[in-house]
C-alpha cells in the first residue's frame, strides 16, 4: 500500500563527462574526507596526553587534581550541551535536569537496593534520554524563545517536585554511606582523587570521541541542516523532529553519566546542587565562551572558567565572595561583544587552519 | 502515464484564496511552466506540493499514490524535491556539505555521500567552489547549489521556484542551460519562472495561474496568445 | 470562614498582579521592540530594590520618595546597557544575546553579593505600613500601595505608547525597523529608549517591592521568571497582554497556593507557560 521509495533514480547525478575534463572531478573525490592532522597538532596531541596522564602524579595533592577533575566534570557537560546547542541549534536552558537525574538515579538505586552505580548510571542514562525524547515531542515545534524558556520553566518544575519528593529525601536529598571495599565496582575511592581523576578523563574522552564521531556522520550533517535551515533540511528528506530528538537524547545521556560521577564524587546528591537553573546556565556559558557547534570549544570554556572559579574561591574562602561569578559575568559579556565566535577563534589564529566542516556559527537566529 | 495528478486543490490564508480548485496532470519526462503575476498561487501551489501546507480541500497524487497529510521529509523521499524561491542555503557550512546532507538520503557513509555530491556539483557547475562557505556565493551560484541540493535526492519530480529571478542578465543563460541538460535527462520538471523567454525556450506545457484559479493550459505558444494571460499581466486596457 | 480565605487571596492576588504585569511590561516591550529577551531583567529590579533599601537606610529616604530617583536610574542603566551591550549584538545570533544578557545577570547580581553579602535586607519603616481592614479582610497596606503604583505606571505606559508620538514611533519601529527608519524614525534611539522604560517600569516595581519584601542579590530570579511566563503567555511584544497574563499569574499563584500546596503553585504556573504555548505557540496575545 505504501508508496514506493524512489530508490531507483529517474536521473542519476549524471557522468561527469558531460561537464568537460572529469579529471577535475576525479580529484576532487579523490581528497581525504578530512584533513590530515598537521605536525604541530600531532605533537600538541601527544604532549598533552602525556602531560594529562603525569598530572595527578606530578601535583599529588588533593586541591590540583580536584580543579582537573571539576575540568573534565564541567567539560563533559558543556560537551553534552553543545551536541543539542552548538550542532543542532535547539536552545536549552534547563540542562541542569538531566545531570539530576543521572545523580539521583543511581544515588537512589545504591542507598536503596545496593545496586552498583556503574549500572544505576545506565539506568540514569535511559531514564534522561526518555525524559529527553517526552519532553522534546510537544516543544520542538516551539520557536527560538518560546523552546528556550519552555525547557527554562520544565528545568523549574523538576526541581520544585524533587524539593517535595519525599520518596527520594525530597530536600534533603540522597546521602551515600561510605563504603571502603569494592571500589571499582562501588565506584568509591575514599583514599584518593586520583581514580575519580582518570575515570573523568575517560568519561569526558567518552564524550569528546561520540561528539566527534556525530559531527563526521550523516547525524551530524543531519543536526547542522537543522540548525542553519529547518525548512531546507525537510525538504531535502530529514525527518527534523526525529532529529531533534536524537540530539536531545544524546545531549541527555552524557548530561546523566556526568551526574552520576558527581554523585560518587561528592557522596552526596540534592536539589539545590544538581538541579538549580545556575548549573544549565553555567554549562551553557562554557560552551559558548569557549565556542559552540566545535568539538574543542566546551572543553576551553571549561578549562578556562573551572580554574577562575575554584581558584577565587580558595583565595577568598567560601563561596569565593562571588568574585569569580564577577569576573565570569564580565568575561562573558566582553566575549560577545568582541569574539561572539568563541575562544576557539583565538586558538584557530594560533593553530594551523582547521577544517573548514567543523567551523560554525551560534545556533539559529 | 501522469506522475503528478493534481485534482481541485484549494488554499485560503484567512479571507485569501491562494489556490481555488486547481486541478492539472503532469506526465512523467514532461516540462511543466508555471506562470501568474505576483499573487498568482504559484509558490503556495509548491508549497502545497510539497506538504508544507496542508490544503484545505483537493487530492495531489503522485505516481498513483496520494501524497496530501504526508510530512515534507517524507513526500521528498518519495521523489519529489524543489527548491526555495527565498533561497534557503546551509550558510555555515561548505557548498559540498550542502549537497551531502541531501545525498545522506541515500547512504550513510560520508565518503559516498561526498563523492556523489561531487558529481551533482560538477554538473551544476560548482565544483570548484565546493569547500568555499554558502554564505560566500553569490545569488546565481546560490540558486545552483539550491538546485544540486534537490537534485541529490535523486528525486523524479523536481520542482524549481524562479530559477532566474533575482540573478544577474549574465547568469540567465547558464541556467537556463543547466535545465535543458536535467530535461536531456529524462527529468520531470515543474518550473515557476516570469521570464517568458526561457519558459518559451524550455517548458512543453504552460499552466497559467491568476488570483488563485488556473485561467489557462497550454503549449507556451497557446499561452502567449492567450487573451486571459496577458490581460491578467496587463490589465484589460492592453488586451 | 473559608469564603473570607479565598476572597482574601483572590485580592491578595489581585494586588500582586499588577505588580507583575509592571515587571513584565518592561520585559515584553524591549522584545517586542528588537526580539531581544533581557535575561537580566530580574537582576534590574534587584538593583532598584538595593537603592531604595540604601537610600532608606543611609539618609532616612522613604521609598515612596526614592520612586522617581529609583526610575530615573533604572531608565540610565537600561538606556547604558543598551549602548553599551546591546546594540552591538542586534544582528548576532540569538544565543549570543542570551549569553550577553545572561552575563550581564550574572555579572550584577554577584557584584551585589561581593558588595552587600547575601544576606536579606529589610525596609523595617515606612510610610505605608501595617495592615488595613476592609470590609473583613485584612490587607497589607504597602501591598495596597504597590498595586495601585503599579497600577497607574502601567496606565502612564499605556498612555504614552498608545497617545504620544514617540510611543506611536516606538510602536511603528516594533511593527518594522526598516518602514520606520525609512519614515526617519530614529530606530537606534527607539532602541535605547524602549530600554529605558522597559528599565524604568522595573525601576518603579522594584521600589513597590521593597516597602514589604526583604532584598537579596537573588531576590530577582524568582520575578524574572515569572515575568517571562507572563510575557510568553501574553504574547511577546503586547502590553495588554502582559497586564492580562500579569494579573492571571498574581491570581492562580495565590488560588493554587491555597487550593493545592504553597509549594507547588509555581509548578502550576509553569504548567500553565506549557499548555498555552504547546497549543498556541504565539502566546494568548499577539504583538502590539
Amino acid at each position: 500500500m505504501a508508496p514506493p521509495r524512489a530508490s531507483a533514480p529517474a536521473a542519476t547525478p549524471p557522468p561527469a563527462a558531460l561537464d568537460g575534463p572529469d579529471s577535475a572531478l576525479r580529484a576532487a573525490q579523490a581528497e581525504p574526507l578530512h584533513p590530515p592532522l598537521s605536525g604541530r597538532q600531532k605533537t600538541l596531541g601527544i604532549l598533552g596526553a602525556a602531560a594529562l596522564v603525569a598530572y595527578p602524579f606530578v601535583f599529588n595533592t588533593p586541591f590540583p587534581q580536584h580543579v582537573m577533575i571539576m575540568i573534565f566534570l564541567y567539560g563533559m557537560m558543556a560537551q553534552s550541551w553543545n551536541i543539542m546547542a552548538g550542532y543542532c541549534g535547539q536552545i536549552s536552558l534547563g540542562h541542569a535536569m538531566f545531570f539530576g537525574i543521572g545523580a539521583y538515579s543511581s544515588a537512589f538505586l545504591f542507598v536503596t537496593y545496593q545496586i552498583s552505580p556503574w549500572l544505576g548510571m545506565l539506568v540514569g542514562i535511559v531514564i534522561a534520554m526518555a525524559a529527553a525524547a517526552v519532553i522534546g515531542l510537544p516543544t520542538f515545534r516551539l520557536r527560538g524563545h518560546y523552546f528556550a524558556i519552555a525547557t527554562l520553566v520544565i528545568g523549574e518544575i523538576v526541581q520544585i517536585v524533587v524539593q517535595r519528593w519525599e520518596f527520594i529525601g525530597a530536600a534533603t536529598g540522597i546521602w551515600l554511606p561510605i563504603i571502603r571495599e569494592n571500589q571499582l565496582v562501588n565506584f568509591q575511592f575514599n583514599d584518593s582523587k586520583i581514580p575519580y581523576y582518570f575515570i573523568a578523563l575517560g568519561f569526558l574522552i567518552v564524550a569528546c570521541l561520540a561528539v566527534r564521531h556525530m559531527e563526521r556522520s550523516r547525524l551530524g550533517f543531519y543536526f547542522r541542516a537543522i540548525r542553519e535551515e529547518p525548512e531546507a533540511a525537510r525538504s531535502l528528506g530529514v525527518n527534523i523532529t526525529l532529529y531533534k530528538s536524537l540530539a536531545f537524547m544524546l545531549s541527555a545521556a552524557f548530561m546523566a553519566m556526568a551526574g552520576t560521577f558527581y554523585a560518587q564524587y561528592v557522596l552526596v546528591v540534592d536539589p539545590e546542587v544538581v538541579f538549580p537553573l545556575t548549573l544549565s546556565i553555567l554549562v551553557l556559558l562554557m560552551a559558548v565562551m569557549g565556542g559552540v557547534g566545535t568539538l574543542w570549544g566546551p572543553l576551553i570554556g571549561a578549562a578556562v572558567l573551572i580554574p577562575l572559579s575554584e581558584t577565587t574561591r580558595i583565595l577568598l574562602g567560601g563561596t569565593g565572595g562571588a568574585v569569580d561569578l564577577i569576573i565570569y559575568g564580565a568575561l562573558i559579556v566582553v566575549i560577545c561583544l568582541f569574539k561572539p565566535e568563541g575562544l576557539i577563534g583565538l586558538v584557530r589564529q594560533w593553530l594551523p587552519a582547521p577544517p573548514a566542516e567543523r567551523e560554525a556559527d551560534h545556533g539559529d537566529s | 502515464m501522469a506522475i503528478l495528478e493534481v485534482e481541485g486543490l484549494t488554499k485560503k490564508f484567512g479571507g485569501l484564496i491562494a489556490n481555488n480548485d486547481i486541478s492539472f496532470r503532469v506526465e512523467a519526462g514532461e516540462i511543466l511552466g508555471l506562470i501568474g503575476p505576483n499573487g498568482a498561487g504559484k509558490s503556495t501551489l509548491f508549497e502545497l506540493l510539497t506538504g508544507f501546507y496542508p490544503p484545505d480541500r483537493g487530492a495531489i497524487r503522485f505516481q498513483g499514490h496520494p501524497i496530501v497529510g504526508l510530512r515534507p521529509d517524507r513526500i521528498n523521499r518519495l521523489g519529489i524535491a524543489r527548491t526555495f524561491q527565498k533561497l534557503k542555503p546551509f550558510q555555515n557550512m561548505t557548498v559540498v556539505e550542502n549537497v551531502m546532507v541531501a545525498a545522506m538520503q541515500h547512504t550513510a557513509n560520508p565518503r559516498k555521500a561526498r563523492t556523489q555530491a561531487l558529481e551533482t556539483l560538477s554538473f551544476v557547475g560548482l565544483l570548484e567552489m565546493r569547500n568555499a562557505h554558502a554564505k560566500a556565493l553569490s545569488t546565481g551560484q546560490r540558486k545552483r547549489l539550491e538546485m544540486a541540493r534537490a537534485m541529490a535526492t535523486r528525486p523524479r519530480l523536481l520542482l524549481l521556484d524562479e530559477v532566474t529571478g533575482g540573478v544577474d542578465q549574465r547568469s540567465i543563460p547558464g541556467l537556463i542551460e543547466l535545465v535543458g541538460r536535467l530535461r536531456r535527462e529524462g527529468m520531470t520538471l515543474i518550473l515557476i519562472e516570469h521570464n517568458m523567454q526561457v519558459l518559451m525556450s524550455l517548458a512543453d506545457r504552460v499552466l497559467a495561474l491568476h488570483l488563485g484559479r488556473k485561467i489557462a493550459d497550454g503549449t507556451p505558444t497557446e499561452i502567449q496568445n492567450h487573451r486571459g494571460v496577458i490581460e491578467s499581466y496587463l490589465g484589460a486596457a492592453y488586451a | 470562614m473559608t469564603q473570607d480565605i479565598i476572597i482574601q487571596a483572590i485580592i491578595s492576588g489581585l494586588l500582586m498582579g499588577f505588580v507583575y504585569a509592571l515587571i513584565a511590561v518592561g520585559l515584553s516591550l524591549i522584545f517586542g521592540l528588537m526580539e531581544i529577551v533581557n535575561f537580566a531583567h530580574g537582576e534590574f529590579l534587584m538593583l532598584s530594590m538595593y537603592t531604595a533599601f540604601w537610600l532608606w537606610s543611609l539618609f532616612g529616604l522613604d521609598p515612596l520618595f526614592a520612586l522617581p530617583l529609583c526610575a530615573a536610574l533604572m531608565f540610565t542603566l537600561g538606556i547604558a546597557t543598551h549602548y553599551g551591550i546591546i546594540r552591538h549584538i542586534l544582528h548576532a545570533p540569538m544565543l549570543v544575546q542570551i549569553c550577553a544578557t545572561f552575563g550581564l545577570a550574572i555579572f550584577l547580581r554577584a557584584s551585589a553579593q561581593f558588595l552587600w553579602t547575601p544576606d536579606p535586607r529589610t525596609i523595617t519603616t515606612s510610610l505605608v505600613e501595617g495592615r488595613v481592614e476592609i470590609l473583613g479582610i485584612f490587607l497589607g497596606l504597602p501591598q495596597i500601595v504597590a498595586s495601585v503604583g503599579s497600577l497607574a505606571a502601567f496606565a502612564l505606559l499605556y498612555l504614552f505608547i498608545t497617545r504620544s508620538d514617540t510611543g506611536l514611533a516606538l510602536q511603528a519601529t516594533a511593527q518594522d525597523r526598516q518602514a520606520a527608519s525609512l519614515m526617519g524614525i530614529p530606530v537606534d534611539r527607539m532602541y535605547a529608549l524602549g530600554w529605558g522604560i522597559g528599565s524604568a517600569c522595573v525601576g518603579v516595581a522594584g521600589v513597590l517591592l521593597a516597602t514589604f519584601r526583604p532584598v537579596d542579590p537573588e531576590v530577582g530570579a524568582l520575578y524574572a521568571l515569572l515575568a517571562y511566563v507572563a510575557v510568553a503567555l501574553g504574547g511577546f511584544g503586547s502590553i495588554l497582554g502582559s497586564l492580562f497574563a500579569g494579573l492571571l499569574i498574581g491570581q492562580m499563584e495565590a488560588l493554587a497556593g491555597w487550593l493545592i500546596d504553597p509549594s507547588y503553585k509555581y509548578v502550576v504556573i509553569f504548567s500553565l507557560y506549557l499548555v498555552v504555548v504547546v497549543l498556541r505557540p504565539q502566546g494568548l496575545f499577539g504583538r502590539f
